[in-house]
């Protein structure tokens, strides 16, 4: 029951916030940011429920009631601890996109934090839905909010962003739903119980090449969101051209919905169609690292360049899950969480650097570190987050994953590993850029506001952290080993 | 003692913490207080360590467990701290050497306005190469090996408003993340093949997994040795380091002394069982270290400037190193980094104020003339240089570089070719070493020093000059006197040097060295003290300036990389740069544009098109009844 009181307080926030913010603006702010701080206290109040539980490796919240029980579909949402710390990530995410958005909205504040709130809501609907229709529900619900920050509170190309953006997930939803269906059929037809249940449609038996077709619908609907290559167009054009709570909540969220997708959903439905793709998945993985590096070291803007280091590091998440290996799974839980935030943070500076110097062009930028030393500094901490640094968290996960990997296929490891000298080029040239050589900003620029300390300390402290002790979040995640049947110590 | 151990890199950490978070609100005693104090009080723990350890029973090991790091499946990794007397060598050296320089640093970073972050820096720099040598487990080696690395790039871009300096930053970090590229891949193989990144354990369970000399286990020690390579700066991987010099001296005095280069011979001989299973790795590491020291010292006899001389000369001589750690020589390898650092840190912290009291003047032929205005510099310099010209028996450099010598043919991979490319580095070093000398010191005055270096940086120079003379009276060869407490030591962890069988006497191998470095000290007199006429030949000479500028340019190792990888890279960047898999989209969108335009000309308002579309359709339906 609580984890459906945390989706309504989202909702009934997000309602508040529109109500109040046409005579109160900074009240609806306030409104939201209470919010997800409650959301966040009541997910941490989970971890007592997580560590009374004895078995601590299985889903230990799970509540389930009726919705349309003509044609199976239930309220059923579930938490174990993989969609726990997704959990934990949306509202710390959450609370800085709200914290970063302060000042940026003027206009329509309300309507604007509506639409953060219903997205989020969304986002942690996915994380918990445990029926396949509530499931694709929350995933439509996360995605129209999103398209309204971005045409609404957007750049100067954001309608083409924010259509592109809706066609390409569109798309893909689309194709997921067509699969969830023909798995609800093909299940109901066998057992005779037509169910929407993730727990019921478990262990639908099908045959080698419906299986294969199935799994190509999930698959291509997670792909497009995660983003793999050749799908990831609509990314670079979506995250630079949203506003910066945008670009938060899509590289630290939206992105991870993809993977949660594919391993909460493709591993255990369809096993053995997953084992006979997972070559193809791997050399797309490796494509995506090597690709999304070279087109990050090319861009001149510095939120686009952002966008492709994700898709570069999109890559080790998708080599990661389909290595079928425990550790490399575990690196992969890593890599969204600290992806999530080491790029969150990137964005959030590239946004402090726009409401300064109102660019994103960094062949205009240069020298900035005399002005904004803590800035500079930060901006080194999550450059080198993003290369891959070990001590803070990005390295562990990349570590895992291509260790993980290094055991099954270690050609396309090697080829992934590679990935780290670019991942150095592209970082040292950002941080050059921006930061280095003389000053050529005739305006006067301010280091960082104490609430923007607040966001970054945040992050910082928080990525440090899974650096040096990993250990509860690798604990945590331990029994997604038996998830997939090929995944082995 | 063993629960203080911690303390030894948390004290810089603390320092590099305090510095970065608070630095600015601190007045610059308190920042020079906490930078510099935080290594001294390392360096001091680290000699009460190191006499605890001298007392302590042969085979000592002190460990400690900070928290365990991470731990899934066999995979795991603690934050622990393991010293034997290898590590210690290392740990003393890096302490006292960094705190020296930390001390110098005070004075020669006064008036700078980022004295906070360069303390910071270079307290990270000291703690990261010391969680490098201390880690008990490969993982945390990395991470003590990149931390190296971020730090030499913060600190060689220190003055990052100048393109030249962050572009040498970039290039350091990017060429040094190549080898530890391949070095990762090494661990990744290490693992697969023996389940453990523990590094007391890869070494025992080597021996009893591989054969000597199977593909897996060279393979696996040519990936380390790639590591090796990129942060020793050997070649093919050494041209980051003549341009490294763009930072402050005293940054340069720690990278080429106290961190950083050495971390290659560090983990070579850290790794040395996989090593010897592989006598392809051992003899690629020697030859490597032979051609390096031999081409290094070849550039460093033309270069110009003060700093690049130095820093060729540090490539040369860690090719030395390379050099006997290849041949198995591996006390000589140690003993010869032990020496390198104090002289190298002199010659450095001594350039450092000859260009700080030159208003920031770098080229040699500028200099001249200063033996007697700056007389502690000249006499401090002058014994760095004859340590680096091995100059017999007074000199640190001599006793080391004797041995490497020695063993490069006698050991037990010794080669007549791997000595004589060691004896001509031999000349070399000793040529240029007077060179520098010679035209920085003697000579007419062609620049007029400004402030002459204060008390506090001119004590480091002292002290280091005392151990560059004195660091090499620890170990004797053999049939000269009976003294080997160095030896002793790094042999509880390093096999001993085989030998060859049938060798000549050492005696003739000594005195064929001595006589090269004296000619080599005597040739770069006779060309640049006596001003022989064969150098005003040389200077109008086109051949021979062909290749003095091939020199100078390190052999064009960067103008090679630069053709053969940079521009290829920069060129598929650049014409990517929107990238062309998105044409496949809005190539979708430009097909229903195009579609929609025509299907729009239809709907056009006309009634004549729509009755003509009708009768169209009717008479199409007609004909196909008919013809069905």
């Amino acid at each position: 029951m609580i984890l459906i009181w945390m989706i309504c307080i989202l909702l009934s926030g997000g309602i508040l916030c529109w109500l109040t913010a046409q005579r109160l603006p900074l009240l609806a702010k306030w409104i939201a940011l209470l919010t997800v701080i409650a959301d966040m206290l009541i997910a941490c109040w989970l971890f007592r429920v997580y560590e009374a539980f004895p078995d601590n490796t299985s889903w230990f919240i799970n509540y389930q009631a009726n919705w349309i029980p003509s044609v199976g579909i239930s309220f059923h949402v579930a938490l174990d601890g993989f969609s726990h710390l997704l959990l934990l990530l949306t509202f710390f995410l959450g609370i800085l996109s709200v914290l970063c958005s302060w000042k940026e909205v003027r206009e329509k504040t309300g309507f604007y934090f509506f639409c953060l709130l219903w997205s989020l809501a969304g986002i942690s609907g996915v994380f918990i839905a445990m029926d396949l229709f509530l499931f694709y529900f929350c995933w439509e619900i996360m995605l129209i909010p999103m398209f309204f920050l971005i045409v609404i509170w957007g750049d100067a190309r954001r309608r083409y962003a924010a259509y592109k953006f809706f066609i390409f997930t569109q798309v893909g939803s689309l194709l997921m739903l067509l699969a969830i269906l023909a798995l609800y059929f093909i299940h109901g037809r066998q057992t005779g119980n037509y169910t929407f249940d993730y727990f019921g449609l478990l262990h639908t038996v099908t045959d080698g090449a419906t299986a294969k077709w199935i799994m190509l619908g999930f698959l291509f609907a997670f792909a497009i969101k995660l983003p793999v290559v050749p799908f990831h167009n609509w990314l670079p054009d979506a995250h630079s051209e949203a506003p910066t709570a945008g670009s938060l909540l899509l590289a630290g969220l939206l992105l991870k919905t993809g993977a949660y997708g594919i391993i909460r959903f493709v591993l255990p439905f369809f096993p053995e169609a997953s084992v006979s793709i997972a070559p193809w998945m791997i050399f797309l993985g490796v494509t995506g690292i090597i690709y999304g590096a070279l087109l990050a070291f090319s861009q001149t803007d510095l939120k686009r360049l952002i966008a492709y280091t994700s898709v570069s590091h999109m890559g080790f998440v998708l080599v990661g899950i389909f290595s079928f290996s425990n550790i490399a799974m575990q690196g992969v839980v890593m890599q969204i969480l600290t992806h999530g935030i080491s790029t969150g943070a990137l964005f959030v500076m590239a946004g402090m650097l726009k409401e300064r110097l109102h660019t994103r062009d960094i062949t205009q930028m240069g020298g900035l570190w005399t002005s904004m030393p803590a800035l500079g500094g930060v901006a080194i901490l999550f450059t080198m987050a993003s290369a891959g640094l070990p001590a803070l968290g990005n390295f562990i996960a990349e570590f895992f994953i291509l260790l993980g990997a290094f055991a099954g296929n270690p050609v396309f490891s090697v080829i992934a590993t590679l990935g780290l000298i670019l991942s150095a080029l592209y970082s040292l040239r950002m941080l050059q850029k921006v930061f280095m050589g003389q000053q050529t900003v005739t305006v006067p620029v301010k280091d960082i506001s104490t609430r923007e300390f607040i966001i970054m300390a945040a992050l910082s402290i928080s990525i440090v952290i899974l650096g040096l002790f990993p250990q509860p979040v690798i604990d945590t995640v331990r029994h997604l080993s038996t998830i997939h049947p090929s995944i082995h110590e | 003692m063993e629960q203080y151990l911690y303390l030894i890199p948390a004290l810089p950490l603390i320092g590099f913490l305090v510095l970065s978070l608070a630095g600015k609100y601190l007045s610059r005693n308190f920042i020079a207080g906490i930078g510099a104090g935080s290594v001294c009080v390392s360096a001091l723990i680290t000699i009460i360590l190191g006499v605890r350890f001298l007392q302590s029973p042969p085979g000592t090991v002190y460990t400690q467990l900070l928290w365990h790091w991470f731990l899934t499946g066999h995979l795991s990794a603690d934050l622990s701290l393991r010293i034997d007397a290898l590590s210690l060598i290392f740990i003393c050296i890096i302490t006292f050497i960094g705190a020296l320089i930390h001390i110098y640093s005070i004075a020669f970073m006064r008036n700078d306005r980022d004295y906070a972050r360069f303390f910071a820096s270079m307290n990270l720099f000291v703690c990261a190469m010391l969680l490098l040598v201390m880690a008990d487990n490969l993982v945390l080696l990395y991470l003590g090996w990149e931390g190296v690395g971020l730090c030499s790039y913060l600190l060689i871009g220190f003055w990052y408003e100048t393109p030249a300096n962050y572009r040498a930053a970039n290039k350091a970090f990017v060429i040094t993340r190549i080898g530890d590229t391949a070095m990762i891949i090494g661990l990744f193989l290490i693992f697969k093949e023996l389940g453990t990144l523990y590094i007391p354990d890869i070494l025992i369970q080597s021996t009893q997994h591989f054969n000597s000399g199977s593909a897996t286990i060279t393979l696996i020690a040519l990936l380390l040795l790639s590591g090796g390579i990129g942060k020793s700066a050997q070649l093919p991987l050494q041209t980051w380091l003549p341009d490294a010099m763009a930072g402050p001296s005293p940054v340069s005095a720690l990278i080429h002394a106290a961190t950083m280069v050495t971390a290659g011979v560090y983990l070579i001989s850290r790794m040395h069982t996989i090593f010897e299973l592989s006598p392809l790795a051992m003899h690629v590491t020697a030859v490597i270290g032979a051609v390096t020291l031999f081409m290094a010292g070849c550039s460093a006899m033309v270069q110009t400037d003060i700093k690049r001389v130095l820093a060729y000369s540090t490539i040369s001589q860690i090719g030395y190193m390379f050099l006997a750690m290849g041949v198995g020589a591996w006390s000589a390898a140690i003993f010869h980094f032990f020496t390198h650092a104090f002289f190298k840190a002199l010659l450095f912290l001594a350039a450092g104020a000859v260009i700080e009291t030159l208003h920031h003047e770098h080229n040699i032929f500028k200099m001249g003339g200063l033996r007697k205005e700056m007389p502690v510099i000249y006499y401090t310099f002058t014994i760095g240089a004859a340590a680096l010209a091995a100059l017999p028996l007074v000199t640190a450099g001599f006793f080391s570089k004797d041995q490497i010598l020695w063993y490069a043919w006698s050991a037990g991979g010794g080669h007549p070719a791997l000595w004589a490319l060691a004896l001509s580095g031999a000349f070399i070093t000793a040529f240029y070493s007077t060179r520098l000398i010679l035209v920085v010191f003697w000579g007419d005055m062609k620049t007029t020093p400004g402030h002459l270096p204060s008390g506090i940086m001119t004590v480091p120079l002292i002290i280091l000059a005392f151990f560059s003379i004195a660091g090499g009276w620890i170990e004797w060869p053999h049939n000269l006197l009976h003294i080997s407490l160095f030896s002793e030591q790094v042999q509880q962890v390093l096999p001993v040097t085989q030998l060859k069988p049938h060798l000549p006497e050492e005696i003739v191998f000594q005195l064929i060295a001595v006589v090269v470095s004296l000619f080599g000290i005597y040739t770069g007199y006779a060309l640049y003290y006596r001003q022989s006429e064969l150098m005003t030949l040389w200077r109008q000479s086109a051949n021979v300036m062909t290749v003095r500028n091939f020199l100078l340019n390190g052999w064009r190792f960067d103008q090679l990389y630069d053709t053969l990888l940079v521009r290829p890279f920069l060129f598929i960047t650049r014409i990517n740069k929107s990238d062309v898999t998105d044409k496949l989209y809005t190539g979708i969108a430009d097909i229903h544009l195009q579609l929609n335009k025509l299907f729009s000309f239809f709907q056009n308002g006309s009634l004549r098109w729509y009755v003509a579309g009708v009768l169209i359709g009717i008479l199409f339906i007609i004909t196909l009844q008919l013809l069905l």
